[in-house]
């Protein structure tokens, strides 16, 4: 008995040091960017906000800040709408090539953002779309359309079929049925998909660094910043960067593991 | 394109079935015209670009098979070929060795809530700034980093960490161990539990149990996730560049110098064209080993 439980102390002690190793980069990142001192190296000096001050006032800092959101907020609307479209589509039809079709929407993120972000940038070029906010936007829905599909028809296999043909045979159309049928119940899902999208466009840099050219995002900002020489300002950049992006993951996930609606549709009034 | 009912019933009177109407078309078109122009177009143009040339710093459209000689008779393209699988597998290797008893822990020895917790901790990182934490790294593992300050009060080192193999096997960890462990995780939750009593009421001992009985179960989780390890792995660029030193090269930094010198667009092409090649290979061995192997034996 004694046994079992060291094994099972020491297990847990496991997972709590695999924890400590994803979670060490954030924390250390947080902690130096208040530390007063230039490099980050123990022990740590005077508490201070100076490098969140420095990057405000430094220009590239707060435009690359406005660029991300502008980027994420049109992707993650861009992407759940097609990653919504994809998902019902292949929830309702069945046709010839769906297999490709399906292929198409779920493997852009297994090809190296890197090679992502060479080919958009050479093929774009040619048609003189690149170096531009909306480029960044065009490549980043190629790669987050497939988290949003994933999340919403995850969503929809829950939902019994029947439900919209009963609405079918109750009168309603093929635009109705969705309206009040499947749209009520993906919601959740389509919320989770738009934070997650956010997110995963937010933090995305390689694609952008190739296709933004000089419109920095903040990610490829913090990129180009590592090319310099060591500066603390990388980690208040790095701060924000993680606060946004945890809040949106955060967010994400509520929207998914709320029970909220589940099986319950509200009719139509 | 022939379209018909999930189900085969259509409920909605005088609807044909093999037609796409436009109802159809307005869910089922967005993802085909754009992953068709920007992702399909793009890699296609990327491969026909491989046989272009370049005369005088100007990409000329050709159809010469020059780049891929020229490429795959270097020897460090090969070398460079040859190390970067090997630091997937590595990374596969390492990752999954290392995530197995976190997963394994979260799977059998804690409560519902508590793996919930655990699930909820390991997401939340995996989306979040991969670039930012490797440069968290650096200031963590430098020379006069944070472990070697410590080592240094202990009375050693210091060790060299950055620009080591150690610093690029760290940044893949940093990227793909979350993942590796929720996968793991998954499918070990999905072992069914009876058959482990058997194995204990029939006498095997607990290593025992887990090698014979809960990683054949759990293959299929085990084998997806050491890919996704390879695939990322194989493919990335910060780490190799900021924590390993970029030197020796893999071939995510081979295809930027290529880019940076000299412009040569067609030769990073051939090289872009053999990873994407090589991770559909493996992709495929990976899903044959997963799925089609085990059956056919049982």
């Amino acid at each position: 008995m004694s046994l079992d439980r060291i094994i099972r102390g020491s297990l847990l002690g496991y997972v709590l040091v695999a924890l400590g190793f994803v979670f060490v980069p954030i924390v250390i990142s947080f902690i130096f960017s208040f530390n007063e001192g230039r490099f980050p190296v123990l022990p740590i000096e005077n508490f201070s906000t100076v490098w969140y001050e420095a990057i405000w006032n430094e220009a590239p800092v707060p435009r690359a800040f406005r660029f991300s959101i502008i980027v994420g907020l049109s992707v993650a609307a861009i992407s759940t709408f097609i990653g919504f479209a994809t998902a019902y589509t292949d929830f309702r039809y069945r046709f010839f090539g769906k297999n490709v079709y399906l292929a198409l929407a779920l493997l852009p993120p297994t090809i190296p953002v890197l090679i992502l972000g060479l080919v958009m940038l050479m093929f774009l070029g040619r048609v003189s779309l690149v170096g531009e906010l909306h480029s960044v936007i065009f490549a980043h829905v190629v790669y987050c359309t497939p988290f949003a599909m994933a999340l919403i028809r995850l969503r929809l296999s829950q939902m019994d079929p029947d439900l919209e043909r009963a609405a079918w045979n109750l009168g309603a159309n093929n635009w109705r049925g969705m309206l009040f049928v499947i749209l009520p119940f993906t919601m959740p899902s389509i919320f989770a998909a738009l934070f997650l999208t956010a997110a995963v466009s937010f933090d995305e840099f390689m694609i952008a660094f190739f296709v933004g050219g000089v419109n920095e995002t903040l990610p490829v900002r913090v990129l180009n910043m590592m090319q310099g020489q060591v500066s603390p300002r990388i980690n208040a950049v790095g701060s924000v960067v993680f606060a946004v992006s945890i809040t949106l993951v955060i967010l994400a996930q509520v929207f998914l593991l709320t029970r909220r609606g589940t099986g319950r549709l509200k009719a139509p009034v | 394109m022939a379209v018909a009912e999930t189900e085969g019933v259509t409920a909605s009177a005088g609807r044909n079935a093999s037609r796409p109407d436009g109802y159809a078309l307005f869910w089922g078109l967005p993802l085909a015209l754009w992953q068709g122009i920007f992702f399909l177009a793009p890699l296609a143009f990327l491969v026909v670009m491989t046989f272009w040339t370049v005369e005088s710093f100007r990409l000329e459209p050709a159809f010469e098979t020059v780049n891929w000689v020229r490429m795959w008779s270097k020897g460090y393209v090969v070398d460079t070929y040859l190390r970067t699988l090997g630091y997937g597998v590595l990374a596969a290797v390492v990752c999954s060795v290392l995530a197995f008893p976190a997963a394994y822990a979260l799977a059998f020895k804690v409560s519902p809530a508590t793996r919930r917790l655990g699930v909820f901790l390991l997401i939340t990182p995996f989306f979040t700034s991969y670039v930012v934490r490797v440069y968290s790294w650096q200031a963590v593992i430098s020379d006069n980093g944070i472990v070697n300050t410590v080592f240094a009060f202990l009375g050693f080192g210091p060790v060299e960490m950055l620009n080591t193999l150690f610093g690029t096997v760290v940044g893949y960890m940093t990227l793909c161990l979350p993942l590796v462990i929720l996968l793991q995780l998954f499918s070990l939750a999905n072992v069914d539990r009876s058959l482990i009593e058997a194995a204990h009421n029939l006498g095997c001992g607990r290593i025992r149990t887990i090698f014979l009985v809960i990683i054949p179960s759990a293959k299929v989780g085990l084998i997806l996730a050491a890919t996704f390890t390879f695939i990322l792995c194989f493919g990335d660029f910060v780490s190799p560049v900021s924590l390993g030193g970029s030197k020796p090269p893999t071939l995510s930094i081979l295809i930027v110098d290529t880019v940076k010198q000299g412009n040569h667009w067609p030769r990073a092409a051939v090289v872009a064209v053999t990873m994407v090649a090589t991770l559909i290979v493996v992709a495929f061995t990976a899903l044959y080993f997963a799925y089609g192997h085990g059956r056919a034996k049982r």
